[in-house]
C-alpha cells in the first residue's frame, strides 16, 4: 500500500566524525586545572550549606536587610534560600563539570531489536491462553457464567453506594436563601439595619439578611459560609429617573434603591465592581457586565441571565426590608433550575 | 584486592545469591543514552516531581487541612483577630513562624509551576520530533495522563491554603461541576459535603493531593521511565546513527554523573527562585469568604487558558422543560478541553492511519521535514496562547490601558481565525526551510566573501558543508501519498469510500515536501 521514496539513491552515511580529544585528555596541566575547578565547585556548595545553617540558627525572625533592586528583604528567609540554592546548585555543577572534563567520554553503540515476539512465542502464547480458558469451561457452565456476571454487576454497586454519605442531597438548598418577606437588610460587615435615607444617590452597600435573635439562650446565631455564598445583596441608589425597568421590576425598588443578588449568575463569584459613571456591575472572574439601570441585564461577557432582583420596601420603623424572597435561584445555573 | 573492594564484593555477592541481579544490572549499566539538550526536558519534569514530594512532605508536618473556623492570633498583625479556616491559619503559621517554612512553600509552588512548564515543553518536544510514533504510543498516552493529572493536582494544591484567591477558584470549580446535566448538583453536594463552600472539600482534596494523586503519579511516572529504559531512547539522525542502533554515553559513569548533577541544578535554581521571588503571598489575599473577591483574580498559568476559554464563551444557556443547560460553562470548561485532550491522546494513531506507516521509528524527525504535523502543533499552541491571553484580559487591560471588551472580542474572533492561519504559515515556513536545506547541501554555505570575476561579474563564494552535515540534512525519508483504490480486485466498490477519500486527501497533504538532494544530484553538481 505504501511506497517509500527512498528507492532513489540517498547520500551515503559517512560515519561519525573523528573523536576529538579534550584538553584534559592530552594536557596534564589542563587535567590538573579541571580537577581544581571541580574541587572549588564542591567547596562553594559547602559554603552554601554553612550559610543555610548560619541563617537558621543565628538570624532572628524579625531582621530585615536592604538589598538594592529587591528592596527590604527578610534576612532569614533570604539567607536560608540563597544558602540552600548554593549548596544544591554547586553540587550539581561540580558533578557535571567532572563528567564533562575528566570522565571517559567515548560514545558507545547499542543495538536495537524489534519488539515483536517471535512467531513461535506468539503461537505458544495463544496456545497457553486457549488451554487456560478452555480449562475454565465457561462455554459449558452456563449457570456459573450467568450467576458470575450478575454477582460482578452487583459487586460494582456497593463502592458507589458507600460514597453516598459524602454529603446531603441538594433538596431545595439551591433554590432558597435566607431572605423571607419582612427580613431586614443589614450591613455587611456591621449587621446594622439601614434607613432609606442612609443611602445617598450613587452609593453602593453590601447587605445580608438580618439573623433572627431567636437563638437558644439568647445567643446570637452565627452565619454559615454557605449562607454567605448565596445571601449577599448589593444595594444601589440611583435617581429614580435613571431606571429603565418594566413596571413590575420598578415596583420592586424603593425610592431609587435597587437590590440585586451579589452572586454572579454565571459561576457564582461575588459581583463586586460597580462603576458609577456607567452604572454597570462587573464580575471580576469572567467580566460579565450587568446594567443596573436595566435590571442588571447582561450587556457583556459569558453570563446568560441577569442578576436576580430582590423586592424591597421599608417597615414601620423606616428600615429597609425584603418584601418577598427571591423569585428565582441565585448563583450559577444547574440542571434542575427552572429558568423559564 | 583492597579491603573496600572486598567489602563491596561481599555485599554484591549476598544480594546476587538471593536475587540473581548481577546479570540484569550489568545489562542496565551498559544501556546507552543519546545526548541532546531537548532530552533534558523530561528530566526536569522528573526532578521537579521529586522536589515536590520532598517540599510537600515538609509542609504536611505543620499544615492543618481543616475548614474548622479559628480566630487568628499569630504574628502577622494585619490579620490578627480575624475569623478564618484552620487551613488558612496554619498556612500563615508555616509562612511566618516556622523557620524555612515560607522558603519551602515557595519551593513547592515554584516547582509546581516548573513541573507543569517542563511537562508542556517535553510534550511539545516529543510531538514535534515524532517521538510518539510506534513503538512509543503507550508512553505518549501515559504522558497525556500525566499532564491531565498535573492540572488537577496543581488546582488542588493551590486551593488548599483556603485564601480569598483560591476560594474563588473553588467557587468556579464547583460551578463547572454543578453545570453537568443530570448529576452535577448531586456531585457538587457530595464533593463539598453540602452547599458551597461546604465543610468537607479542603480535607478531601488534601487527601487526594498528598496521597491518591501522587500515588498515581508515582506509578505512571515509573512505567513511563521504565518504558523509555526498555524501549531505549530515540535519537536524532546523524552519521553512524540508524533505526537499528542507539549511540550515546553509557549509564556509568558519564550519564549518571550528568543526570544526577542536573537534579541538583534544577533543585538549586528552584531554591534560588524561591529565595528571591515571592509566589502566592496568601497573607495579602486574606481568608476566603464567598461574599468577597479581589479584582484581577487569576488562576495559575496552566489553568489560565481554561479560564480564558470560559471568559470568551458566548452567553448561551438552554432553558427547556424546567431544566437548564449552561453551554457557556459546558463548552469551554469541559467539552473543548475534552476534545483537545482526547485528540492529543489519539494523535499517534491518527497520524499512522493517515500515512499508512506501521513501522517502528527510533530516529527523530526534524520538525521542518514533517510540515503537516509541525503546523498542527503550532496551530494548537496558537489556540492555547489566545485562550491564555484572554485568561489574563483584566490584567492586560489595566497594564496596557486597553478595554477589556476589545480584548475579549479580539480573542473571540482570533480563536477561530488565527489557529488556521498559524497552520498555513507554519507549513509554508517548513517548506522554505526544506528549500534552504536543499540549497545548503547543493551549493554549500554562504561565506560573505565576494569575488569579482574576470568578466566583471561579482559572485559570492560558497563553501561546501561537511559530509556529516550533508548526511544529516538528507537522511530523512520523504513519504509519498497513499494510493487507495475505490474499486477492489473483484470490481466491487470498497466500503467506506468517503473515509478512504478523506484518508487519501490527508495523506496527500501530509506528503507535501521539497524533494531532498539525492546522491545523483550531488554528483552532477560536483562535476561542474
Amino acid at each position: 500500500m505504501r511506497t517509500v521514496s527512498n528507492e532513489i539513491e540517498s547520500i551515503k552515511d559517512p560515519g561519525p566524525a573523528p573523536h576529538v580529544l579534550r584538553a584534559a585528555d592530552v594536557n596534564p596541566r589542563s587535567e590538573k586545572r579541571a580537577e581544581q575547578q571541580v574541587a572549588i565547585l564542591f567547596a562553594l556548595s559547602g559554603v552554601g550549606s554553612l550559610l543555610l545553617i548560619y541563617s537558621y540558627v543565628f538570624i532572628a525572625n524579625d531582621v530585615f536587610i536592604f538589598i538594592p533592586v529587591m528592596g527590604n528583604q527578610h534576612a532569614q528567609q533570604l539567607g536560608l534560600g540563597i544558602g540552600m540554592a548554593m549548596s544544591l546548585f554547586f553540587l550539581g555543577m561540580a558533578a557535571i563539570h567532572w563528567a564533562k572534563t575528566l570522565m571517559s567520554e567515548t560514545e558507545v553503540v547499542n543495538h536495537r531489536h524489534e519488539f515483536r515476539s517471535s512467531d513461535e512465542d506468539r503461537e505458544d502464547f495463544i496456545k497457553t491462553v486457549k488451554e487456560g480458558v478452555a480449562g475454565v469451561q465457561l462455554g459449558r457452565r452456563k449457570l456459573i457464567k450467568r450467576s458470575m456476571a450478575a454477582s460482578i454487576g452487583l459487586f460494582a454497586l456497593p463502592p458507589v453506594l458507600l460514597l453516598r454519605d459524602l454529603g446531603p442531597l441538594p433538596k431545595k438548598q439551591l433554590e432558597t436563601t435566607n431572605w423571607k418577606s419582612g427580613t431586614r437588610l443589614v450591613t455587611d460587615p456591621g449587621d446594622r439595619p439601614i434607613l432609606a435615607s442612609d443611602l445617598e444617590v450613587g452609593s453602593v452597600v453590601q447587605v445580608l439578611p438580618a439573623i433572627a435573635e431567636s437563638g437558644e439562650k439568647g445567643e446570637h446565631p452565627e452565619r454559615l459560609l454557605s449562607d454567605i455564598a448565596k445571601d449577599p445583596v448589593l444595594l444601589i441608589r440611583l435617581r429614580p429617573e435613571d431606571f429603565n425597568l418594566t413596571p413590575e421590576k420598578l415596583a420592586m425598588t424603593h425610592e431609587g434603591i435597587i437590590a440585586f443578588s451579589k452572586i454572579c449568575s454565571h459561576m457564582g463569584c461575588a459581583v463586586a465592581l460597580y462603576e458609577q459613571t456607567t452604572k454597570h456591575l462587573l464580575c471580576p472572574c469572567h467580566q460579565s457586565t450587568f446594567d443596573v439601570t436595566r435590571g442588571a441585564k447582561v450587556i457583556f461577557g459569558p453570563a446568560a441571565r441577569p442578576l436576580p432582583q430582590l423586592d424591597i420596601t421599608i417597615d414601620a420603623e423606616g428600615y429597609l426590608i425584603a418584601r418577598a424572597p427571591f423569585s428565582e435561584s441565585v448563583g450559577p445555573s444547574y440542571w434542575e433550575r427552572n429558568s423559564q | 584486592m583492597t579491603t573496600a573492594e572486598k567489602r563491596v564484593g561481599a555485599i554484591a555477592n549476598f544480594v546476587d545469591e538471593r536475587t540473581g541481579a548481577a546479570g540484569w544490572v550489568k545489562k542496565s549499566l551498559n544501556k546507552v543514552f543519546p545526548d541532546h539538550w531537548s532530552f533534558m526536558l523530561g528530566e526536569v519534569c522528573m526532578y521537579s516531581f521529586i522536589i515536590l514530594l520532598l517540599s510537600g512532605t515538609f509542609l504536611t508536618l505543620w499544615f492543618d487541612p481543616s475548614q474548622r473556623e479559628v480566630i487568628y492570633d499569630g504574628v502577622y498583625e494585619p490579620l490578627q483577630g480575624l475569623k478564618m479556616s484552620a487551613a488558612y491559619a496554619s498556612t500563615l503559621d508555616i509562612s511566618f513562624e516556622i523557620r524555612g517554612g515560607l522558603l519551602m512553600r515557595q519551593i513547592h509552588h515554584w516547582s509546581a509551576n516548573i513541573f507543569m512548564a517542563a511537562i508542556v515543553a517535553h510534550l511539545l518536544r516529543v510531538f514535534f520530533t515524532g517521538a510518539f510514533r510506534k513503538p512509543r504510543e503507550f508512553n505518549w498516552i501515559l504522558g497525556i495522563i500525566l499532564v491531565t493529572l498535573g492540572l488537577v493536582e496543581g488546582l488542588f494544591g493551590y486551593s488548599l491554603p483556603d485564601d480569598l484567591l483560591s476560594g474563588t477558584g473553588l467557587r468556579i470549580t464547583s460551578a463547572i461541576i454543578q453545570a453537568i446535566p443530570l448529576v452535577g448538583t448531586y456531585i457538587t453536594f457530595f464533593l463539598f459535603g453540602g452547599a458551597f463552600p461546604g465543610v468537607g472539600f479542603i480535607p478531601r482534596i488534601f487527601t487526594l493531593h498528598v496521597l491518591l494523586i501522587p500515588g498515581i503519579f508515582l506509578a505512571v511516572i515509573t512505567i513511563h521511565v521504565m518504558l523509555v529504559w526498555y524501549q531505549k531512547h530515540t535519537q536524532f539522525a546523524g552519521p553512524g546513527k540508524t533505526e537499528k542502533n542507539v549511540v550515546g554515553h553509557p549509564i556509568l559513569p558519564v550519564y549518571m554523573a550528568k543526570a544526577g548533577g542536573f537534579f541538583f541544578i534544577v533543585f538549586g535554581v528552584t531554591a534560588f527562585l524561591s529565595a528571591v521571588a515571592s509566589i502566592n503571598p496568601i497573607w495579602l489575599y486574606g481568608p476566603y469568604t464567598p461574599g468577597q473577591i479581589s479584582a484581577g483574580s487569576q488562576p495559575d498559568w496552566y489553568m489560565g487558558w481554561l479560564d480564558g476559554l470560559v471568559r470568551m464563551a458566548p452567553p448561551w444557556e438552554t432553558h427547556a422543560f424546567g431544566h437548564t443547560v449552561s453551554w457557556n460553562i459546558l463548552i469551554p470548561a469541559l467539552i473543548v478541553p475534552g476534545i483537545l485532550f482526547t485528540g492529543m491522546a489519539l494523535y499517534p494513531f491518527i497520524e499512522s492511519w493517515i500515512t499508512g506507516d506501521k513501522r517502528e521509528h527510533h530516529l527523530l524527525d526534524r520538525p521542518r521535514n514533517v510540515p503537516n504535523r509541525t503546523a498542527l502543533g503550532v496551530m494548537s499552541i496558537t489556540f492555547v496562547m489566545i485562550s491564555l491571553i484572554n485568561g489574563g484580559n483584566d490584567i492586560l487591560a489595566t497594564a496596557f490601558d486597553l478595554s477589556i471588551n476589545q480584548i475579549m472580542w479580539f480573542s473571540r474572533i482570533s480563536i477561530f481565525v488565527l489557529p488556521p492561519l498559524a497552520f498555513v504559515i507554519t507549513k509554508r515556513l517548513c517548506l522554505s526551510l526544506q528549500r534552504a536545506d536543499r540549497e545548503l547541501v547543493l551549493h554549500g554555505k554562504e561565506t560573505g566573501r565576494l569575488v569579482r570575476m574576470p568578466s566583471g561579474e561579482f559572485v559570492e563564494v560558497h563553501e561546501p558543508i561537511s559530509e556529516q552535515k550533508r548526511f544529516i540534512l538528507t537522511s530523512h525519508e520523504q513519504p509519498t501519498p497513499l494510493v487507495l483504490e475505490d474499486i477492489d480486485s473483484r470490481g466491487v466498490r470498497r466500503a467506506g469510500t468517503l473515509k478512504n477519500k478523506l484518508r487519501v486527501r490527508l495523506s496527500k497533504a501530509h506528503a507535501v515536501a521539497i524533494p531532498k538532494v539525492t546522491a545523483q544530484e550531488l554528483k552532477e553538481i560536483e562535476h561542474h
